[in-house]
Formats: structure tokens, C-alpha cells, sequence
């Protein structure tokens, strides 16, 4: 009774060790080959997508990059309080000196976004590569992320649409604000408005990754003053403004 | 002596009760049919846009929330601080927060974009949101509430109504702060942004959660042909005066403050002065009418009795919802300082007043939320007999 | 008695899935399969559910169930849509079986080439 086959227990062991390593194996296998950039392949944190507003090119008038905006995702242009407007530009007048700005004002991409912190269901997030986003699956429609955005940059749909576009869908009772073009940026262009101001040769907004020291939205920073709005705040928007 | 609820419910009384709870059925049906329409044509059928994002139901919804906490203040000086007279009310207290926090909570959650994603809010919680601390602390008191209530019910468990009560009354500060919370963490804003607002709230809760306590008491004691104690009267009364004035400190406190704030006068101004139906309904309708008046009708030497009771916890609930229309609605109002040192304008409202009328849905819809609370109160107090009854006092 | 036509009911039921009762879809542009059609019937749901986070939050564009994929194809010939009628792909199996889809409250119901060049 007590003589306990211990060669077979040894047997198994071994061999149930062995299973596993080569269950494993492949998988640990794969990882390495899924961190490589390919199709299929998710937003990394070693970007971090951002503008650069240069609101001296920028005129009085102008809404080519509001247009534009309007006409990719489907919005309806309107300005009536309850039309979405995801871009907007704004006019200044300084107070002292009188001096007059013009410049477009979207989401600014925060990257510690009171608009996340707020929202209840997490439907607001902040995507590995920077780009706040509403995950309009999990909005529920509260509207505290609106109340929360020191910019007012989001914009609630307050009644049923039709004709949205296929990559950019929106609904009533959901929460929405400028995506950066992700639709277009996760396809390697660039956002509709940076395209329009640039195909018109205003030179007022310049697109790309902050996080490379070579691009040229970084080089461009590293060499003339800009600003963030509100950057006494503390959350680091990803758009910064020159000439303000 | 023969306890009340031992006497059959006699023919006019119960159809008193059935016209009641038909009344309230009705305000509860319109209510829902204003949140049907809303929802199935979107928001555009309200008031509210793209700067006001919240609006009539918020400030019923608030007012409503707040109370909740307050009105149990009667059970916790009963259960947490031992005066028996207050005991014999703490069932009534628990009923009438439960109640007053449903309705509260049923216009929030039907105002919502998406009323049909409740369960997407219950189930994804994010830890950085007071919204989603919200689900869980509100949640909470349901049940706290319904256990106080049963250790105060179940002759047994009279023993744990005391530890029920305690719990009851941590909970619900940290509930109210919560609602403080909610426009404290908004940073942006100039209206909130304030770590005062979690305890001003706690403070109004105590207000106006007993003025609250009190109409429904007097209500059900009229329809009782029952007369409340002077000696209790004066109490409560006192308690309501002390609570009034308590409140006006904090709010004097805040905006005294803020306007210290060289950045924060724009808005000050703005609150207090220039923007129109926002200072009038904080003067006229909190401060004279839902405070000083209040008190006049409290202390005053020769008033005092009854009606006059009655009077200024009317006049205390009139006076919270012009404060909450003032502090919500006038807060989204002003503009946000996005551009300080400059002059703004744009096709988004920048840099200006924005506008809101409201609208019949969202009045339908909060009233509805009171129609809500006004049923289970009525409902509850005749099944679980929560009229507070007073056992003389023999030592007199 | 009452066992009898309850033998009767269950004696019937194969004849619940016969084709005749089935919606009669158009099926748009057709062709080679995402997956087999009883499986997609099943799993439809399920695997939208995990694509959309996929896309969403990951940025994994064109996956296999993307839904926008799925409504360029099965978007019907005659009104470039997959709701209208019951015979649409998706609103004919969903009006059948009484299940409402929230899918196109906020996206396109039509094929892309359209719905970008209709406005």
C-alpha cells in the first residue's frame, strides 16, 4: 500500500510541464510579432497627436477649417443653441490694447481631460495616442462632460438624424465633439480642417505628432512662442495656439 | 389608549386616501408621457441647448436629492442623539426620504440623452466620476434607509435601530457632499469650482429636508383631524429657523468670497446684480422670501403658531428652488473665461449671456418626480403606519 | 384532451422552421460569406460588440465584422440601405424576430459610395 509508483508521478510531471511550455509558447511568440506597426494594429501611446494654430495667418472671416469640418462629419453647419458645432472660430479683441485675433477653437485634446474624469460610464476617454474620444455606445446622454469642458468644445444631439457618414457616426441623445479626424488620422492623413486651411494656402494650422522630436509640429514648437488656452488650468492640451 | 392604527379605516377616510393616490397617479402618468416625448423627439422639445445643458428637471431633481438626505435629520437627532420625541417621527422621516429620493432620482434618470441605457450606467462605473460614486451612495441609502426602517418596525430589531441610525447618518453626509460634489469638481465654471459647495449643500439639506418633513407632517395631521403638540412645534420650528439661518451663512460665505476674487466679479456681478431673472430670484426668492420671511414667521414673538409654521417651511421650499434655478441654470448661464483679457465672440456663444426659456415638458417631467415621491409617501404611510404619534408625556 | 394538442403543438414545431415562415431578404451584393449565415444569425451581435471596442478605443479599422463593411455589402440594390422596408438585410430578420436595433440611431444605414456623395 505504501509503495507509491514514484516514476510515474515523475513521468507526468515532466511531461504536464512540458505541455505547458508549449502551450504557451506560441502565444508568447506572437505578442512579439504584434508589436510591430501593421493593418490591424491598435493606436500606440508613443504618439501623441497635436495642432499648431498660428493665429496670425488666420483671418477674420475665414471659416474654410470650420467648413470643412462641417462637411466630413456631417454636420449641419447650423448655429442655432442646439446645432452641434465641433469647431468654431472664435473673434478676440484684446481689452487694452484693442488689438484684433481670429482663431478656430475645437476639443482640445487634453491630455489630463476634465471631460474623462467626469463622465460616469468612462464613454470619455482618452486614447492611447492622445485623441479624446466619445465612445457614443456608452454614452447615456448626461451631459456632465459638457458642464465639466473648460472650452465648451462639446456639442449634444438634441434631435434624431439621418445621412450620417459611415465613418463618422452620431446620434440623438449622445454627447460629441471634435474627434481629430481619427477616422482619417488612423489612415495615416490628416484632420479635414489641417487639409483645407493647408489645399488653401492660409499656413495657419500645422498637424502631427508631438511626441517625435523631428516633426515638424516639434520642431515649429521647440522655435517660436506658443501658448495652450487656459494652460493655468493644468491639463495640457495637445493644441497650442501662436500669437496670442 | 388606543393606538390610531387600530381603528378600522372608515369610508371617508379611505376615499380621502383613493382621491389622493389617484391624484398622484395622474401628475406621475403626465410626468411620464413629457419623458416619452422627450426622449422620442430628443432634447430640441426642451429649454435646453448646447450652453444650458441642464435645466428645470435638474433643479427639481436636486432639490429633491437634497431633501432626501435632510428630511432624515428627524431620525438621526431620534436614533443617533436619543430624543425620544423625534423617535416617534424617524419612520416617517425614513419613508418620506426614500420616497423623495426616487422621484428625484426617476426625473434624473428620464432626462437623460439616453434613458434607455440605464443599465450601461449601472454597469460601467468609472472611479473618477461622482456621477458613478452616485449609482453606488444612493443605492446605499435605499437599502440603509429600508434596514433603519425595519429595525425601527420589528420589535426585535429595536435594539440595531440605534447602529442602523448611525450608519444612516454617516451615509447620508457623504450622499450630500456628493451632490455638493458634483458642480465643486467642475473647475471651469466660475459658478462652481468651490470646495464650499459640498458643505453649503450639506447645510440647505438640513433646511430644507425638514421644512419638507414638517408640510408633510402638518398635511397628515390635518387630514388626521390630528393637532401637533405646541411644546414639539416650538421645537421643530426652532430647528427649522437655526437651519434657515445656518444656510443663508453659507451662501453668504461663498458668493462674500468669491467676490474677492478679482477674476470671479465678472460672474459675482453678474449672479447678484446685471443678469436679470438670476438676482431676482436669488434676493427676492431665496433670501427674502425663503429666508427672511421664514424667519420673521419663526421668531417673531406674536406669530409663531401653527399656520405660520407651515407658512415658512413653504415659504423654505419656494425659496430653495429659486436658489437651485439661480445657481444652476444662472451657472451655465454666464460664460466660460476661456480667453481671460479679452473680449469673445462667436457662433458658439462665446463671451456671451446665454438664454433659456423652459419649457412644459420639463416642468410635466419634474413634477412628475413629486407626483413620484407623493405616492410612495402616501402609500407607505397607510401600509407601513408612519404617522407619528406621540406618547404623552405622564411626568406633566 | 389537453395532452393531445399539446403533442399536437410540439408535433408542429419543426414546421416553425421551414423556409416559407422565414423574412425574405435581400441580401445586397452577396458573395463570399464572413461566416456561415446560421452562425452569423447567432453571433452577429456578439461579434459587433467586440469589434466596436476594438475600433473604438484601439483604432482596429476594416476588421473582419466591421459594420460598416457589413452594411456596404448587404445594403440592398434598390434603396442603398439595410432598413426601409422588411425585406432590407437587417431590419426584415429584426422585425421578425421583434428586436430593436439601436445600431442605426447613430451610424449610416447606407453603402458608403452613396451616403458620402448624397449630401
Amino acid at each position: 500500500m505504501s509503495e507509491v509508483n514514484l516514476d510515474r508521478r515523475q513521468f507526468l510531471g515532466k511531461t504536464s510541464v512540458g505541455l505547458a511550455g508549449l502551450a504557451i509558447a506560441p502565444g508568447m511568440m506572437l505578442y512579439d510579432f504584434a508589436h510591430g506597426r501593421a493593418a490591424g494594429e491598435e493606436a500606440s501611446g508613443k504618439v501623441r497627436w497635436g495642432m499648431l494654430i498660428d493665429t496670425n495667418q488666420c483671418q477674420e472671416g475665414c471659416n474654410d477649417c470650420v467648413t470643412a469640418c462641417n462637411k466630413e462629419n456631417g454636420l449641419s453647419g447650423g448655429t442655432s443653441p442646439t446645432d452641434a458645432q465641433w469647431m468654431r472660430k472664435v473673434e478676440l479683441k484684446d481689452m487694452r490694447s484693442g488689438r484684433t485675433t481670429s482663431l478656430p477653437v475645437m476639443c482640445q485634446h487634453c491630455a489630463e481631460p476634465p471631460c474623462v474624469d467626469v463622465c460616469p460610464t468612462a464613454a470619455s476617454f482618452k486614447r492611447a495616442d492622445g485623441i479624446v474620444l466619445v465612445d457614443k455606445h456608452l454614452c447615456i446622454g448626461c451631459r456632465y462632460c459638457m458642464m465639466a469642458c473648460p472650452y465648451k468644445a462639446r456639442s449634444f444631439v438634441h434631435e434624431p438624424l439621418h445621412d450620417q457618414k459611415p465613418d463618422v457616426p452620431r446620434g440623438k441623445g449622445t454627447v460629441e465633439s471634435c474627434t481629430l479626424c481619427v477616422h482619417r488620422v488612423d489612415k495615416g492623413q490628416q484632420p479635414a480642417c489641417v487639409e483645407a486651411c493647408t489645399k488653401a494656402d492660409h499656413k495657419a494650422i500645422l498637424f502631427g505628432n508631438l511626441n517625435d522630436p523631428e516633426s515638424d509640429i516639434s520642431k515649429r514648437i521647440r522655435s517660436v512662442a506658443s501658448t495652450q488656452l487656459r494652460a493655468d488650468m493644468g491639463l495640457d492640451p495637445g493644441i497650442h495656439y501662436q500669437g496670442i | 389608549m388606543k393606538p390610531m392604527s387600530a381603528k378600522p379605516f372608515s369610508r371617508v377616510e379611505s376615499r380621502y386616501f383613493y382621491a389622493l393616490v389617484a391624484a398622484g397617479a395622474l401628475v406621475v402618468a403626465v410626468g411620464l408621457l413629457a419623458a416619452h416625448f422627450m426622449e422620442e423627439h430628443g432634447h430640441i422639445v426642451t429649454g435646453m441647448n448646447n450652453q444650458i445643458v441642464w435645466g428645470i428637471p435638474h433643479v427639481f431633481a436636486i432639490f429633491m436629492i437634497v431633501a432626501a438626505s435632510g428630511v432624515l435629520n428627524v431620525a438621526s437627532i431620534g436614533s443617533v442623539f436619543g430624543k425620544t420625541m423625534y423617535k416617534a417621527r424617524a419612520p416617517l422621516s425614513g419613508l418620506l426620504s426614500i420616497a423623495l429620493l426616487a422621484g428625484g432620482l426617476s426625473v434624473l434618470m428620464l432626462d437623460l440623452g439616453r434613458p434607455d441605457r440605464i443599465m450601461v450606467a449601472a454597469t460601467h462605473l468609472n472611479p473618477t466620476s461622482v456621477f458613478a460614486w452616485n449609482v453606488l451612495l444612493y443605492n446605499g441609502l435605499f437599502a440603509l434607509v429600508a434596514i433603519y426602517l425595519w429595525t425601527m418596525m420589528e420589535k426585535r430589531m429595536n435594539p440595531w435601530s440605534k447602529p442602523a441610525g448611525l450608519a444612516v447618518f454617516a451615509w447620508r453626509f457623504i450622499l450630500t457632499t456628493g451632490t455638493g460634489m458634483i458642480f465643486a469638481f467642475l473647475v471651469a465654471r466660475q459658478a462652481y469650482g468651490s470646495a464650499l459647495l459640498p458643505p453649503m449643500f450639506i447645510v440647505m439639506s438640513f433646511a430644507w429636508g425638514l421644512a419638507v418633513f414638517h408640510v408633510v407632517q402638518s398635511a397628515m395631521y390635518a387630514w388626521n383631524s390630528k393637532t401637533l403638540d405646541t411644546e414639539i412645534l416650538k421645537r421643530l420650528k426652532n430647528l427649522l429657523g437655526l437651519f434657515v439661518i445656518a444656510s443663508l451663512y453659507m451662501v453668504a460665505t461663498y458668493h462674500l468670497t468669491n467676490l474677492y476674487f478679482a477674476k470671479q466679479t465678472g460672474f459675482e456681478h453678474f449672479i447678484l446684480r446685471d443678469g436679470g431673472v438670476y438676482p431676482l430670484l436669488f434676493w427676492a426668492g431665496y433670501v427674502v422670501l425663503g429666508s427672511l420671511l421664514p424667519l420673521l414667521l419663526i421668531f417673531h414673538p406674536s406669530l409663531g403658531k401653527t399656520k405660520c409654521v407651515v407658512a415658512a417651511s413653504l415659504l423654505v421650499i419656494l425659496g430653495s428652488f429659486a436658489f437651485l434655478y439661480a445657481f444652476i441654470i444662472g451657472g451655465q448661464a454666464y460664460p466660460l473665461s476661456t480667453f481671460p483679457g479679452y473680449e469673445v465672440s462667436s457662433s458658439f456663444g462665446d463671451g456671451q449671456i446665454a438664454s433659456y426659456t423652459p419649457s412644459l415638458p420639463e416642468f410635466l417631467l419634474g413634477l412628475g418626480g413629486i407626483g413620484i415621491a407623493f405616492l410612495i409617501t402616501i402609500i407607505g404611510t397607510r401600509a407601513l403606519s408612519t404617522l407619528p404619534q406621540d406618547i404623552p408625556d405622564r411626568r406633566k | 384532451m389537453k395532452t393531445i394538442l399539446f403533442i399536437l403543438l410540439l408535433a408542429i414545431t419543426p414546421m416553425w422552421a421551414e423556409a416559407g415562415i422565414m423574412p425574405k431578404l435581400d441580401i445586397g451584393k452577396g458573395g463570399k460569406c464572413v461566416a456561415e449565415p446560421q452562425w452569423m444569425r447567432k453571433n452577429h451581435m456578439h461579434v459587433l460588440l467586440h469589434q466596436r471596442d476594438e475600433t473604438v478605443h484601439k483604432g482596429i479599422r476594416g476588421g473582419k465584422y466591421s459594420l460598416a463593411d457589413c452594411v456596404d455589402c448587404h445594403a440592398s440594390s434598390k434603396n442603398n440601405s439595410v432598413l426601409g422596408s422588411n425585406e432590407n438585410f437587417c431590419q426584415g430578420c429584426h422585425a421578425y424576430a421583434g428586436v430593436k436595433i439601436d445600431c442605426f440611431e447613430c451610424h449610416s444605414n447606407k453603402r458608403r459610395e452613396i451616403a458620402e456623395v448624397g449630401k
